[in-house]
């Protein structure tokens, strides 16, 4: 009876790039992330904010599969994550990788097209083109044949964005992609994702800068082991909302002037 | 004689050990590098010393059954099982408690490593065991290697290589960024699981020839020569290849002159003076390259420095400066600068004005990025934009 009813109130949002629903990660046994509900409105640009340690990139990563939940049901258009792959294209940190790896800025971005190309599949000059024009979106057209141990940190980041470009998806996760970057970087960054926007992509990225969370946004999503609140910015990024996710931790300055109100 | 071996003139038996050896270097070589790359290398040595009771019970098996106790294909399926038991072994032990993979490796290689030379002394005890020669699969010996034999390690390092060339993708993505790989929707314990067992093929393959101990320098060594000479993962795979193709090619030659030396030790040697050339030679990541670079730098900087302080009216006090000034003509040995010197240091300090105003000026975001105090600005800009940046200069600009 009470698993039937739980299985009406979860039935899948088939509008939404990525559905959550009663996610539980735990390393050990303390849950980094507990009995999150959360989906994802399409064609939107979401930011995931919370406190260090508060699951944001657990929450992502395990969206994708890539962590093992403890419990929880993933569904990405409706339909279960595994059927739904090839529209998500994912931005990891760029200090998860060693860039010492023997690879080219294009090799890098050619890895964005593993799906389409197969186990054997023929590398045409048409996907040669395709990743160097995805390259050109980042502004890094001419680092194509540059070694990537000699990107800087920016750089790198901007390969990585170009790899997800490359996959032509419809769903963008980035975990972290303005962290520890320059200016002109995320500049190009920002430019590209409200591009991927204007497209009808959407676009959900970890953000730990609250000062532009507003400026970059169109919705929040804040959370803290457990989910705060998803919305708007103007809903959901008050100063209310801000106390609850980060406790004492915050400085109402650190919000910036978009909390204001 | 050892002329004769290289040209494979030894006869049809030692042509066919030479050229199994061969194709099991490229195999080996071609393999590795994904462990390598992946760094996951010390793995493959877990799984070499686990094959070790396999063969020796492998063997019993055969000799129980009545049967011919040094049959290298079964002896090959007792170390494959007992390798793959290792294998399983180290994953578990990684995944499903705290222990890293290092402690995992070191543990389950040991235990074994024991197991199998306690089993190996005891079958030595026995008849039909002291002159099977179980033990020249600890460190290889092509000496008396029949020609079946030959062709099976031949075949084994060719089916490797076909299975390298149809997992390259996958398994170059996993190595470089494993979870992007998982978002593409790869089965990371899956592509996993077929590296190390292209890496237990190969062990299992290379036992007779290369002996188990020293297996896993044939694995590592090619790969990591094989980086000093590309900064591509399939070029690497490929130079990798070579390497360990030459290093089995030469060392099987040498043992087949001198039938008392082991074969392991031998390509082990030959892979290593490889990867000595590559180390030293290798233009890029080479060491003799990186010397040589690093000196030209140095020389540039010290030039570009002395011109920089001869304009600023400074003295170089820098014995290394004034020598490289003196030599260049720009200088006297008193420090005093030449007619060219003063020209030169004119135009640096010019230089290096307009890098400073293009480095404060946002609009020159992407150029500024270049500084380094070195490039002379017309690499950077065309000269219509350097005189765009002249006009910042002010009345002081040509000083």
């Amino acid at each position: 009876m009470a698993l039937e009813l739980v299985g009406r109130a979860t039935a899948p949002d088939t509008d939404s790039p990525l559905s959550i629903r009663g996610l539980t990660v735990s390393y050990g046994e303390k849950p980094a992330v507990f009995s999150v509900d959360v989906s994802f409105r399409p064609g939107q640009m979401t930011a995931i904010v919370g406190p260090n340690g508060a699951g944001k990139s657990t929450l992502l990563k395990a969206a994708l599969g890539i962590i093992r939940p403890l419990s929880g049901q993933i569904t990405s258009y409706g339909r279960p994550l595994h059927e739904g792959r090839a529209r998500i294209a994912y931005v990891p940190q760029r200090a998860s990788v060693d860039w010492d790896f023997p690879a080219r800025v294009l090799d890098v971005v050619m890895m964005g097209l593993t799906r389409e190309l197969g186990l054997l599949g023929r590398v045409r000059a048409s996907h040669r083109a395709r990743a160097t024009a995805c390259l050109d979106r980042v502004g890094m057209a001419g680092f194509a044949h540059r070694q990537i141990g000699q990107l800087s940190g920016g750089q790198q980041q901007r390969v990585f964005l170009a790899r997800a470009l490359a996959q032509e998806a419809d769903l963008y996760l980035l975990d972290e992609p303005f962290a520890g970057v320059d200016a002109a970087t995320e500049k190009a960054i920002i430019a590209v994702l409200h591009g991927l926007r204007a497209e009808g992509k959407t676009v959900i990225a970890v953000h730990h800068d609250l000062a532009t969370v507003a400026e970059y946004f169109d919705r929040v999503f804040l959370i803290n082991t457990t989910a705060i609140a998803e919305g708007p910015v103007a809903e959901v990024f008050t100063p209310a909302h801000l106390q609850t996710a980060y406790g004492g931790r915050l400085a109402l300055a650190q919000m910036g002037g978009a909390a204001a109100g | 004689m050892l002329w004769d071996a290289l040209t494979l003139q030894l006869g049809y038996n030692a042509t066919l050990v030479t050229l199994g050896a061969t194709m099991l270097g490229v195999g080996a070589g071609a393999t590795g590098t994904y462990l390598y790359l992946g760094k996951r290398a010390l793995v493959s040595d877990a799984i070499s010393h686990a094959t070790l009771p396999g063969v020796v019970l492998g063997f019993m098996v055969m000799v129980a059954l009545g049967g011919e106790g040094r049959f290298l294909p079964g002896l090959m399926l007792g170390a494959a099982l007992s390798a793959g038991l290792g294998l399983l072994a180290v994953t578990g032990l990684t995944t499903r408690t705290r222990l890293h993979e290092d402690a995992a490796i070191g543990a389950v290689l040991s235990v074994f490593f024991g197991f199998g030379v306690v089993l190996l002394t005891v079958v030595q005890v026995m008849d039909a065991g002291r002159q099977a020669g179980l033990e020249t699969f600890l460190l290889g010996a092509t000496a008396g290697m029949l020609r079946d034999e030959a062709l099976t390690i031949a075949a084994g390092g060719a089916v490797v290589l076909a299975l390298v060339r149809l997992l390259h993708r996958p398994m170059i993505l996993v190595a470089f960024d494993p979870e992007y790989a998982v978002g593409q929707g790869m089965r990371l314990a899956r592509v996993d699981l077929a590296m190390m067992g292209l890496a237990l093929a190969i062990t299992v393959t290379g036992l007779k020839v290369v002996g188990l101990v020293l297996i896993v320098a044939l694995l590592i060594i090619p790969p990591v020569a094989a980086r000093f000479w590309s900064e591509r993962a399939g070029h690497v795979v490929m130079i990798a290849g070579a390497i360990g193709g030459v290093a089995g090619y030469l060392g099987a030659a040498v043992s087949a002159t001198a039938p008392d030396l082991p074969t392991g030790p031998l390509i082990v040697l030959a892979a290593f003076a490889l990867f000595v050339l590559s180390l030293l030679m290798a233009p890029g990541r080479g060491v003799l390259a990186a010397a040589l670079r690093h000196l030209r730098f140095q020389r540039r900087v010290h030039l570009r420095q002395g011109l920089l302080a001869l304009a600023a009216g400074q003295p170089v006090y820098e014995p290394l400066t004034l020598r490289l000034m003196r030599r260049a003509g720009l200088a006297r040995a008193d420090g005093v600068a030449t007619e060219t010197g003063r020209a030169m240091a004119a135009r640096a300090r010019l230089d290096e004005r307009r890098w400073q105003i293009l480095r404060s000026d946002p609009a020159f975001e992407a150029a500024a990025a270049r500084y380094d105090g070195l490039t002379p600005l017309d690499e950077v800009l065309t000269g219509d934009q350097i005189a765009a940046l002249d006009r910042g200069l002010g009345p002081e600009g040509a000083v």
